[in-house]
């Protein structure tokens, strides 16, 4: 299994075209970077809303939960049969599965924000906007980019599901292989998606560092 | 001016924060609230940049209803200051102070020279500019927060509780540094705090409030002290009184006895004062050293004819020949000072003198 793996590496022909290796990991990231995109619009203005004002905490918190008890599969399944096969179906599912973390680490970072701090900003004359856009979200940068950190490796590793809807993505390797009992090929898919979220979890952990530099972690 | 109409301050639980409040602060002087916790001072107070809106009466700054005025605006025009300094973590010591005047609409260049003019009147270190809030120790923190709060030189200062979280001994070169800035910019003042000794040593009118927002008294520091108006204002000041009155008395008047001239030692001879004791004055290294007839050294404390008969007498009391020196206009010391002459003081109290 390990060298038919090996093997499937090691053909070049498995390396181009639009089956090929590069493509699929395109198509992989693609996916992944539209649900991204499209949960940060969903759940960053409500995060740092009901963050900033304290409104819908309970909503928050009960939202999240039924969102993490969602079967991504369940989900994609049902949407397909309502809406046909599309990219739709698994994008929907997947923003589905990104908004908790990124909610949850947005609402935490600006609620978080020291009520003192917040309150002086006020006092010497800072308006909301400038609160939230001066004070609150660089003070919650870290906790932010956190959330977002578990979002994108929680959606890259469920990306695979739109191979079962027929559309593209790394996860083609594993039902293709699986439909023909060709594990080997499974075993391509199954390490491109570790290795590529191994390799993102990396980059995400270097810029949280880099953005949350030790001055925001001393005490005041 | 700031003025309370009949402000009261209730919240929907029904606590009453402040009742019925009628207050005027003129401008230009050093406002001081007093009381114990949840006597509403701090919301009193919080009414003037609208932090808090009243729910009976109004607040006037010169005749304008507050309330009229946007409230950005308002706080824009007036500066303050928080008990635990209140700095942005994220931002540097000079953008911090930069704060305001960025708000205001100054460029980044423009605001940064004006926050370094505003450090330097503080008392802080250039170096310190670039360093965030959280590698300054407390007193340095809050000496930022007052620099914040004065750099875009609003004619109001608002100061919560601003020493009360700094060790005593900063406490106390953080007042003497407010007192004194106070004196140069002239500003109109309102601080809050718990501390009645505070309240007497930096106030030119303190306004003593009881729970539930009740003003008990408002008045100078010698009236409240010498002239409380009822049992709770005289239970806070009863401690130390007559020690404390003697803050309210300068040595301008005071009888001091001109020094002789040097022996051939050096040395000059106290004569009456302090038999059998000399005087070594350093005028180069500045020291003045007391020599007792067994041969004892002790150095020798200074005043000058602005400090306070208190200050006086506790240099007296602790001075080994009962003496104390004071200085000319010039900074030497010309003359003496010793029990005899700080008596009128003690004998009559400080108002006959004052």
């Amino acid at each position: 299994m390990i060298n038919d793996m090996l093997s499937y590496f090691a053909d070049a022909a498995n390396w181009a075209g639009d089956t090929g290796i590069p493509a699929r990991l395109g198509e992989h990231l693609w996916y992944s970077f539209l649900a991204v995109v499209a949960a940060l619009i969903i759940a960053f203005p409500l995060g740092v809303f009901i963050g900033h004002t304290g409104v819908g905490k309970v909503f928050l918190v009960s939202a999240s939960n039924v969102l993490r008890a969602l079967p991504s599969l369940g989900i994609m399944t049902l949407l397909v049969l309502l809406m046909g096969i599309g990219l739709l179906p698994p994008l929907a599912a997947l923003v589905l599965i990104a908004i908790p973390p990124i909610l949850a680490g947005v609402y935490a970072g600006v609620a978080n924000v020291d009520p003192e701090v917040v309150d002086a900003a006020r006092a010497i004359g800072m308006k909301d906007s400038r609160i939230i856009l001066q004070v609150e979200l660089p003070l919650a940068l870290p906790l932010i980019l956190g959330g977002l950190r578990g979002a994108i490796l929680q959606v890259i590793a469920t990306a695979t599901i739109a191979a079962y809807v027929n559309l593209g993505g790394l996860g083609r390797y594993i039902f293709d292989g699986l439909a023909v009992y060709d594990y080997g090929q499974v075993l391509v898919g199954a390490v491109l998606v570790t290795g590529l979220a191994l390799v993102l979890d990396g980059l995400l952990a270097v810029l949280v560092k880099v953005f949350s530099p030790a001055r925001l972690a001393i005490a005041r | 001016m700031i003025t309370f109409e009949s402000v009261s301050k209730t919240f929907p639980d029904g606590t009453k924060a402040v009742t019925d409040l009628d207050l005027e602060i003129p401008t230009g002087s050093f406002t001081v609230l007093v009381g114990p916790s949840g006597c509403g001072k701090t919301t009193s107070m919080r009414m003037i940049n609208r932090m808090v809106a009243p729910t009976a009466g109004r607040v006037l700054i010169d005749g304008q209803d507050i309330a009229e005025i946007r409230a950005v605006t308002l706080r824009l025009g007036i500066g303050y200051v928080l008990q635990n300094a209140g700095l942005f973590p994220h931002r540097t010591v000079l953008d911090n102070v930069a704060t305001v005047q960025r708000l205001l609409g100054l460029s980044k260049s423009q605001a940064r020279a004006k926050a370094h003019e505003a450090l330097e009147r503080v008392g802080l270190d250039a170096a310190l500019a670039n360093r965030y809030p959280a590698q300054l120790s407390g007193g340095q923190q809050q000496r930022v927060g007052v620099a914040r709060a004065l750099a875009a030189d609003p004619p109001i200062l608002l100061m919560d509780e601003p020493f009360s979280a700094v060790d005593p001994i900063v406490r106390e070169e953080l007042q003497a540094e407010v007192r004194h800035l106070q004196a140069e910019i002239k500003k109109t003042i309102v601080m809050v705090t718990h501390d009645i000794d505070e309240a007497l040593g930096l106030g030119d009118k303190i306004a003593v409030m009881a729970p539930g927002g009740q003003l008990q008294q408002y008045d100078t520091p010698l009236q409240i002290l010498t002239r409380p108006a009822n049992s709770f204002v005289n239970s806070l000041v009863a401690k130390d009184r007559g020690f404390r009155t003697l803050s309210f008395a300068t040595l301008k008047d005071v009888d001091a006895t001109s020094l002789g001239s040097p022996g051939s030692d050096g040395l000059i001879p106290l004569g009456v004062g302090a038999p059998g004791w000399l005087l070594e004055l350093d005028m180069a290294l500045r020291t003045a050293t007391w020599r007792g007839p067994d041969g004892e050294e002790t150095g020798a404390a200074v005043l000058h004819r602005g400090d306070s008969v208190r200050s006086a007498l506790d240099a007296v009391l602790a001075s080994p020949c009962s003496l104390v020196l004071l200085m000319d206009e010039n900074d030497v010391p010309r003359s003496y000072v010793g029990l005899e002459d700080l008596a009128p003081y003690l004998r009559h109290g400080v108002r006959s003198r004052a």
